[in-house]
């Protein structure tokens, strides 16, 4: 077994999983800014999340992406590869000089992540429901194993109106899969209009539970509750854990705001200046 | 020789032969594991699953989790075996396939069970006619259509054997054992079964027992064919290609769709090097209703249909 399971997790992470939050949101809308592409909308509504997951819950070590004993992350929302591949860089997987590569031609920072390309992707993505299957086979390999690793995985909300999400909900729910974590980025809003209107999802918590599995609703920009919710140990649980992260898109520049222009828009040189005053 | 269950007048059924082959790597491999989706019959595996319950993951009728699934179990290090008919497997989860398996470049092998026209009256739902049209595509896939169960346990040995994504297709048609003078199976290598310089036949899976069967016919009139057997797809032995184009006249006979398969990519690499007279033999598309043997029959794809085929190509040499 890795060292990885056995390593100690900081006494009080926040302090830092709060400064990366806020580095995630300005590493990745220079990202976007720079490559006048992107998708910065969800980058800010999943940035505390994914802070809370490489600086307090993940156990792994960058200079062994494929030890067989790290916790795995699957960002299903590929799309979000702003926020995805700052925090990659910050977590020690790749140098930040690479992040000014993004989406400029031949760089390993394509629009979607691409495990071939970089340490730290576990699965290539980009098309929605297709993080969630495949963190049910790794949990499936783990629970074989009765191995300690643990599988995490982000969906946006709109992504949930694919079916494959709920074959693979059934799924893990029959076989109790309490390895099995999902965060969903519940900002409500998808690419053209809110989630509600185009095919709603509430009540999402009872259809999780419905599907066998343990609900936590939590504010998704709230580090402290995140963090324990993520950070409390599977063992008994006897059920996969699903994380209902309320989230606001564009959350921390007040012009983004869940706004859903945002979800793919790219700011000029003014909303770019002002972002950065704003995000500190 | 493989164990296969030999059926009426020495016919084998080539799931025998994947199930046993299975067994007998899983006995050693303590990483293979098999995905289905319901399909534990259908794909031979129930002394599989009697044998090693704790080793099978069925997610019941769910042809994108049974892919996705394989493509996690293999990122948690085992070598799974997804295994469905092919219909379902290739059709309903094309983009798992793609983006998980073959994008994202991981070892899973995927078994597409009873492909062809093998459910005969069940119709073009469930045939699978068009699962190397839209493979074919895939980059880092390797495709294999064993002829019979002895290249079907060498397919899956050397699936088992390669570090990446492998696709075996596994008819439920029985066939005859072929005869071989040399048994040798090597990916990405056409098999040389008969020689002759008057004509080449590129045959797979159950169709080579056939092409051989219209070369002995045609070898009596005095037409020399050679068969090729091109039981990988991909990657694609393009010399032996450009080889048998030699012969001035090349017949593709496959249990496929005319477009996008063997012929589609036989013709593409003929085209390329050297435009000789060539006809494709293979279903045009949805089939009328009818039998394995009756739509056999109907489009030609009889020892006395290719040979009849054959026949119209040479005349078309120039």
């Amino acid at each position: 077994m890795s060292s990885l399971a056995s390593a100690p997790l900081r006494n009080d992470p926040l302090e830092t999983i709060r400064a990366k939050a806020l580095w995630i949101r300005r590493r990745s809308f220079q990202m976007v800014y720079e490559a006048q592409l992107g998708h910065p909308g969800g980058d800010f509504s999943a940035a505390d999340i994914l802070a809370t997951l490489y600086w307090g819950v993940l156990r792994f070590d960058p200079s062994q992406p494929n030890d067989p004993g790290r916790d795995r992350f699957v960002m299903s929302k590929g799309h979000c590869t702003g926020a995805f591949y700052s925090a990659l860089a910050g977590a020690g997987y790749f140098p930040e000089e690479l992040l000014s590569t993004y989406m400029q031609p031949l760089s390993k920072l394509n629009g979607h992540p691409n495990r071939n390309y970089l340490p730290g992707v576990e699965t290539n993505t980009g098309p929605l429901g297709h993080g969630l299957p495949v963190s049910i086979g790794i949990a499936i390999a783990g629970q074989m194993d009765s191995a300690p690793f643990r599988t995490f995985v982000l969906t946006g909300d709109g992504e949930l109106q694919e079916g494959s999400n709920w074959e693979a909900a059934l799924n893990a729910g029959h076989r109790k899969l309490e390895n099995l974590t999902l965060i969903i980025d519940r900002n409500r809003l998808q690419q053209g209009a809110g989630t509600e209107e185009t095919a709603s999802l509430d009540p999402l918590d009872d259809k999780w539970r419905a599907f066998g599995w343990h609900v936590e609703m939590v504010d998704g920009h709230d580090h402290q509750a995140l963090y324990d919710v993520l950070s409390a140990s599977p063992a008994g649980r006897g059920k996969p854990l699903c994380v209902i992260a309320n989230t606001i898109k564009g959350k921390g520049v007040s012009f983004m705001h869940d706004n859903v222009s945002w979800h793919h828009g790219v700011p000029n040189k003014d909303q770019f200046e002002q972002a950065m005053r704003e995000l500190v | 020789m493989s164990a296969a269950t030999a059926t009426a007048a020495n016919l084998f059924d080539c799931r025998d032969s994947f199930s046993r082959t299975l067994e007998s790597l899983a006995e050693a491999d303590p990483r293979i594991v098999t995905v289905v989706s319901d399909s534990v019959g259908s794909s031979k595996l129930v002394n599989f699953r009697k044998r090693w319950p704790e080793r099978m993951v069925n997610v019941g009728i769910a042809e994108q989790t049974v892919v996705a699934v394989g493509a996690g179990l293999a990122n948690g290090g085992k070598v799974p075996f997804v295994s469905a008919a092919s219909c379902f497997l290739t059709a309903r989860a094309l983009e798992q396939i793609k983006a998980d398996i073959a994008y994202t470049n991981v070892n899973v092998k995927l078994i597409g069970q009873s492909s062809g026209i093998a459910y005969g009256e069940l119709g073009p739902t469930h045939h699978s006619i068009e699962d190397l049209a839209w493979l074919r595509l895939l980059n880092n896939l390797t495709l294999i259509v064993p002829s019979d169960p002895w290249e079907t346990e060498q397919a899956i040995r050397a699936a088992a054997a390669i570090d990446g994504p492998v696709f075996v297709r596994v008819s439920r048609m029985p066939v005859p054992a072929i005869e071989r003078k040399v048994q040798k199976f090597e990916v990405g290598k056409a098999e040389l079964l008969r020689d002759g310089d008057d004509l080449a036949i590129i045959a797979n899976g159950v169709m080579v027992h056939r092409a051989l069967a219209a070369a002995a016919a045609l070898a009596a009139d005095g037409i020399e064919a050679r068969v090729v057997n091109m039981s990988t797809v991909n990657p694609l032995d393009e010399a032996a290609i450009i080889a048998a184009a030699e012969t001035g006249a090349i017949l593709t006979v496959e249990e496929h769709s005319v477009r996008g398969g063997l012929g589609g990519a036989v013709a593409e690499v003929i085209t390329e090097h050297n435009p000789v007279a060539m006809h494709r033999m293979g279903f045009p598309g949805f089939l009328p209703t009818g039998s394995v043997e009756w739509l056999l029959e109907h489009y030609g794809l009889t020892p006395t249909g290719i040979a009849g085929a054959a026949r119209t190509l040479i005349a078309r040499k120039r």
